[in-house]
C-alpha cells in the first residue's frame, strides 16, 4: 500500500494513529544507516588518509567500548530502562584490574575477576530496580557515583601500566584480524552485535523486552516474567561494561580509576541516535549499531580535519537532539496535516 | 446566606439541566436529561453503572459540554468553558477520592493558589489559619489546620475539600460516591457537615450505591439508566426495592444466547483467599462447561480476586488450584501454564500494547510454543494470529497494524484472542463487553457460551446486570471484599443480586 486515496469520512481510528502509519514509511534507523554511508563516502572523498585502513582501523577500535556497551544498553533501552553506571563499572573494572596487576596477580585471573565484580555491580543496579522497585535512571545515577568511587578507593590516583603485550597487541589496532582491517575487539563487537540481533528481534526473550518497553503492565500481565528480564539485562550490562574495562585499559596500557569517565553518555547518545526510543518499545539493534558507527565516523573526520574535541562534542550533541526530535516533529506535522482532513 | 431551611413551597432551581444530550464518539451517553436542584434539598442521583451519572456530573461541574440542551444557572442559561466556570459560579464537586497536596497543611490546600497577601506578595500564614478555623468551626468539625494533610483518612480528606468548597461559597454541592470507602461512623460525620451545609441553604447532589444512604440522607431522587431519564421524584412513599427496579428493569433478548450448561467435574478451585484490605476469605468453585459470574458493585473488590487468583497480584493467604493442582502465589507464568487466562477490564493498559501489532499481541502469551530452537517462527506468529481473527471474525486491515487502529469491540477481540490461544482450561474475564457495541457484545456473549458449552470453565466479572443474568449458570456477589451470596441461574434476578451487592439482609440468595 504506498497510495492512500483521500477517503471523504476519515476513519476514526486510523486518524488518531496516522503517525504511526507514516512512521512505516520512514524509519529513522534506516535513516542513520543512509546518514552513516553519506558521512563515509563524503570523508572519502574530502578527507585525505580517511580511507586508509591504517585510519579506518583506529577509527573502528576507537569507537570499541561505546560499541560493546551500546549493545546490552539496546535492550536495557527497548525494554525502557537504561544503565547509566556502565562507564564507572568499566573505570572499576579498569582499577581493579590495575591494583591487582600492580600487587602480582596473573592476567588469567585478574580478568574472570573484573568479569565476575561487573556481574555483581549489574546484579545490584537490577536488584534494586525490580525488588526495591526503585526507577532505572536513579538507581544507575546512584550506582554511576558508586562504582566510581569504589574505583578511587581500589587505585586512588595512581596509573597502572606495563601490562602482558600479548593480551594489548590483541586489544589495540596494530594487529588486526588476519586479511582484513579489523581489529580483535571489533571483530568480537561483531560476533556480539549478531547475538545481540538475534536476541532482540528473533527470540520470545527479545519480543517479551520489546513489551516490557512498551506497556509493562500489559507484559505482566501476559505471563511475562518482567522482573526477571530486567534483573538478566542489567546483569549482561555490567558484565559487558567490566569487559569493556579491560578492553580499554589494554587499548590505552594503562589502568587508571577515572577510565571512560562520562562515557556512559556517548553510549546513549549512540543508541538514541540509532532511533531506540527513549520511552520504550522501540528500536533496532542494526539502527543503534549505525549510530555508534556514526558518532565514531564524524568524530574521526573531525579529528583528521584538526577540529577541536570541543567541537566534536558540540556535534555529537547536536545530532543527538537532532535524532531525538526529528520523529516527534514528523509526528506531530503528520498529526496536524490529518486534523484538517477537507483542506485541497 | 440564611441560616434557616426554607420551608413550604419548593423554591426556584439554582442548578438545572433542560434537554441536555451528550455523546463520546457513537456511545450516547446522556439522552434529554432534566434535572433541578433546589437551594436547601439534597438530590440523589441513582443509576447502575454506565448509566451516566458521571458524565452528568462532569456536565454540571463544566468538565463536559452538552451538544443539546441547556444548563441554568438560576434559571439563566449558562455556558461552562472548564472547570472553572463552574466553581466560579459556586458549584463544588467532591469525588470519591479527593487529589489534596499531601505534603501542604490543610489551611494551604484549601487557600491553594489564592491566599491572602501581605506586602512584598509574601503569603499572610495568619490570616489563611485563622480563616480555615471559621471554615472547620462553621462545619462544626475538629481539624487542625496546620497540619499536612499526608496521613488524613479520607473522610477528613473529603471534610477538607467540603470547607475548600466552603470558602469559594459553594452555593450547589455535587458528591460522587464520596461514602464508597468510608466506615459507617465517618459516613455519619460526613453527613452531618452536609446536612449543616443543607440548612444554610446549599443545593446539594448525591450518588451512592449504597441505596440506604439515598434514604437516610435525600429528599428527591432522579434515576437514570442507560443514559436516559427513568424518574425524577420524592424519596417520600418509594421503597428500596422500587428504586432497584427503576435502575435495572430491562428486557432481556438475544443478546444472551445461553447455552444449557452441563457442568462437569471442578476446574478452578479458590480457597479462603484474602488480600488484606482488599476483600477477605474468598472461596468458590467453577466447574468445566460452567459459566459462573461474580458480580457487585464498583469496588467490591472483584477485579482484585480475579488478579489475585491469575496471579499478578499476590494474595496475603489462601489457595487457589487449576484442574486440582495449586498454583504458585503471585506468578501469572505459573498461573497460565496450569491453564487459567485472564481477560483484564483494562484492555488498553493491561489487555494489550496499543503500539504492537496484532499479531505481537497475540503472540505474546505463546512465545515458549512458537519457538523452535529458541527462535520464534514468523509463520507461525502469523499463523496464530490469523487463524484466531478468523474465528472471532475479527475486522483488522492487517496483521502487522497496531492494535491501537482497531475499534474498542475489536480490541477486545484480540485480547480474547490471545489469551483463547493458549487454550486455557478456566478463562477469567472482567467486564468483557464494556465499552463495546451491541454486536460485537452478543458475538463475546454467544462465544462465551459456545466455549463454555465446549467444556471450559468461565468466571465471568461483570457490573452490566443484564449480562450477569443473561449469561451466568450461577451468580456469586461480592460486598465490600467478602463473598455475600451464591445464587443459582433459576433464582437469580436483578433484586436478588441487587440486594446482596448493596449489602442489604435477607435476599432470596444463600451465604457461600
Amino acid at each position: 500500500m504506498t497510495t492512500a486515496p483521500p477517503t471523504p469520512a476519515p476513519a476514526r481510528e486510523e486518524t488518531r494513529h496516522g503517525p504511526g502509519r507514516i512512521g512505516r514509511f520512514l524509519r529513522w534507523d534506516a535513516a542513520v544507516g543512509a546518514l552513516l554511508v553519506a558521512a563515509f563516502l563524503t570523508g572519502t572523498g574530502t578527507t585525505e588518509g580517511f580511507s586508509d585502513t591504517a585510519n579506518l582501523s583506529a577509527a573502528l577500535n576507537d569507537t570499541a567500548e561505546v560499541a560493546l556497551l551500546a549493545l546490552p544498553m539496546t535492550l536495557l533501552v527497548v525494554a525502557g530502562q537504561v544503565d547509566l553506571s556502565v562507564a564507572s563499572m568499566l573505570g572499576l573494572s579498569s582499577a581493579l584490574a590495575g591494583s591487582l596487576w600492580d600487587a602480582g596477580w596473573s592476567f588469567e585471573l585478574i580478568v574472570p575477576l573484573c568479569l565476575v565484580v561487573g556481574l555483581l555491580g549489574g546484579l545490584l543496579n537490577g536488584w534494586l530496580v525490580t525488588r526495591v522497585g526503585l526507577p532505572s535512571l536513579a538507581v544507575t545515577i546512584g550506582t554511576l557515583t558508586l562504582y566510581r568511587g569504589l574505583a578511587s578507593v581500589v587505585l586512588g590516583n595512581k596509573a597502572v601500566a606495563d601490562f602482558p603485550e600479548t593480551y594489548a597487541q590483541w586489544a589495540g589496532n596494530s594487529e588486526t584480524v588476519p586479511g582484513t582491517f579489523v581489529p580483535y575487539p571489533i571483530a568480537l563487537f561483531c560476533v556480539l552485535a549478531v547475538v545481540a540481533a538475534v536476541v532482540l528481534h528473533s527470540t520470545g526473550f527479545g519480543r517479551a523486552l520489546f513489551a516490557v518497553g512498551a506497556q509493562e503492565d500489559a507484559a505482566w500481565f501476559a505471563g511475562i516474567r518482567v522482573k526477571r528480564i530486567k534483573l538478566i539485562l542489567f546483569a549482561v550490562s555490567g558484565f559487558m561494561a567490566s569487559f569493556a574495562g579491560i578492553v580499554y585499559t589494554l587499548r590505552y596500557g594503562s589502568a587508571r580509576a577515572d577510565n571512560g569517565l562520562g562515557l556512559e553518555l556517548t553510549v546513549v547518545a549512540a543508541v538514541l541516535l540509532g532511533g531506540v526510543d527513549f520511552d520504550g518499545g522501540k528500536g533496532t539493534l542494526g539502527g543503534a549499531v549505525a549510530g555508534v558507527l556514526l558518532i565514531g565516523v564524524l568524530n574521526n573526520l573531525l579529528t583528521l580535519n584538526d577540529i577541536s574535541h570541543e567541537i566534536q562534542v558540540i556535534v555529537t550533541g547536536v545530532l543527538l537532539i537532532v535524532s531525538v526530535l526529528t520523529p516527534r516533529v514528523i509526528a506531530v506535522l503528520t498529526a496536524r496535516r490529518q486534523r484538517q482532513p477537507a483542506a485541497p | 446566606m440564611s441560616k434557616t431551611a426554607p420551608a413550604g413551597a419548593d423554591p426556584a432551581p439554582v442548578l438545572a439541566l433542560k434537554g441536555v444530550s451528550k455523546s463520546f464518539g457513537s456511545v450516547r451517553a446522556l439522552r434529554d436529561i432534566s434535572l433541578e436542584l433546589r437551594a436547601g434539598e439534597s438530590h440523589a442521583l441513582a443509576g447502575e453503572n454506565g448509566a451516566g451519572k458521571s458524565t452528568l456530573i462532569k456536565t454540571l461541574a463544566g468538565v463536559h459540554r452538552p451538544e443539546a440542551g441547556t444548563v441554568l444557572l438560576d434559571g439563566e442559561p449558562a455556558v461552562f468553558h472548564g472547570p472553572a466556570d463552574a466553581r466560579d459560579a459556586g458549584i463544588a464537586v467532591i469525588y470519591q477520592e479527593p487529589t489534596l497536596f499531601a505534603d501542604l497543611s490543610i489551611a494551604e490546600n484549601i487557600f491553594m493558589g489564592r491566599q491572602p497577601r501581605r506586602t512584598l506578595g509574601r503569603i499572610d500564614h495568619a490570616a489563611v489559619h485563622a480563616a480555615t478555623g471559621a471554615l472547620m468551626e462553621r462545619l462544626g468539625v475538629d481539624l487542625d489546620p496546620g497540619r499536612t494533610a499526608r496521613g488524613l483518612s479520607i473522610a477528613d480528606q473529603q471534610i477538607v475539600e467540603i470547607a475548600k468548597a466552603l470558602s469559594f461559597d459553594a452555593r450547589v454541592l455535587i458528591m460522587d460516591e464520596p461514602t464508597a470507602a468510608l466506615t459507617g461512623s465517618e459516613t455519619a460525620r460526613l453527613f452531618s457537615v452536609v446536612e449543616t451545609l443543607r440548612t444554610e441553604g446549599a443545593a446539594v447532589l448525591f450518588i451512592s450505591h449504597r441505596l440506604g444512604e439515598i434514604f437516610d440522607l435525600c429528599r428527591h431522587v432522579t434515576t437514570l439508566r442507560d443514559g436516559q431519564l427513568v424518574a425524577s421524584e420524592p424519596l417520600e412513599g418509594l421503597t428500596e426495592d422500587e428504586l432497584v427496579r427503576r435502575m435495572v428493569g430491562r428486557d432481556l433478548g438475544e443478546l444472551y444466547p445461553k447455552q444449557e450448561a452441563r457442568p462437569g467435574g471442578t476446574a478452578l478451585t479458590v480457597r479462603r483467599l484474602t488480600r488484606e484490605g482488599v476483600f477477605r476469605d474468598v472461596s468458590f468453585d467453577v466447574r468445566e462447561g460452567e459459566i459462573v459470574a461474580l458480580a457487585g458493585l464498583v469496588g467490591a473488590g472483584r477485579s482484585e480476586v480475579a488478579q489475585a487468583v491469575f496471579g499478578v497480584d499476590r494474595a496475603d493467604a489462601g489457595e487457589v488450584r487449576v484442574n486440582g493442582q495449586a498454583l504458585r502465589a503471585g506468578s501469572p507464568t505459573a498461573a497460565m501454564r496450569a491453564g487459567l487466562a485472564l481477560v483484564p477490564e483494562d484492555r488498553r493498559q493491561l489487555g494489550l500494547v496499543m503500539d504492537a501489532s496484532i499479531e505481537r499481541n497475540i503472540g505474546l502469551t505463546g512465545l515458549r510454543q512458537l519457538r523452535t530452537r529458541g527462535l520464534v517462527r514468523r509463520a507461525g506468529e502469523r499463523a496464530r494470529a490469523s487463524d484466531w481473527a478468523l474465528r472471532l471474525s475479527l475486522k483488522y486491515g492487517r496483521l502487522s497494524d497496531p492494535v491501537g487502529f482497531l475499534s474498542g469491540g475489536n480490541q477486545q477481540k484480540v485480547v480474547l484472542a490471545k489469551w483463547l490461544a493458549t487454550e486455557p482450561s478456566v478463562l477469567i474475564v472482567d467486564e468483557p463487553t464494556r465499552g463495546i457495541d451491541v454486536g460485537t457484545k452478543a458475538e463475546v456473549h454467544r462465544l462465551l457460551s459456545s466455549l463454555a458449552a465446549d467444556g471450559l470453565a468461565v468466571l465471568m466479572i461483570s457490573s452490566d446486570l443484564p449480562e450477569v443474568l443473561g449469561m451466568a449458570d450461577r451468580v456469586l456477589v461480592m460486598h465490600e471484599g467478602r463473598l455475600v451470596a451464591e445464587i443459582p441461574r433459576a433464582q437469580a434476578d436483578e433484586e436478588s443480586v441487587m440486594a446482596a451487592a448493596t449489602g442489604r439482609a435477607g435476599s432470596r440468595g444463600e451465604a457461600a
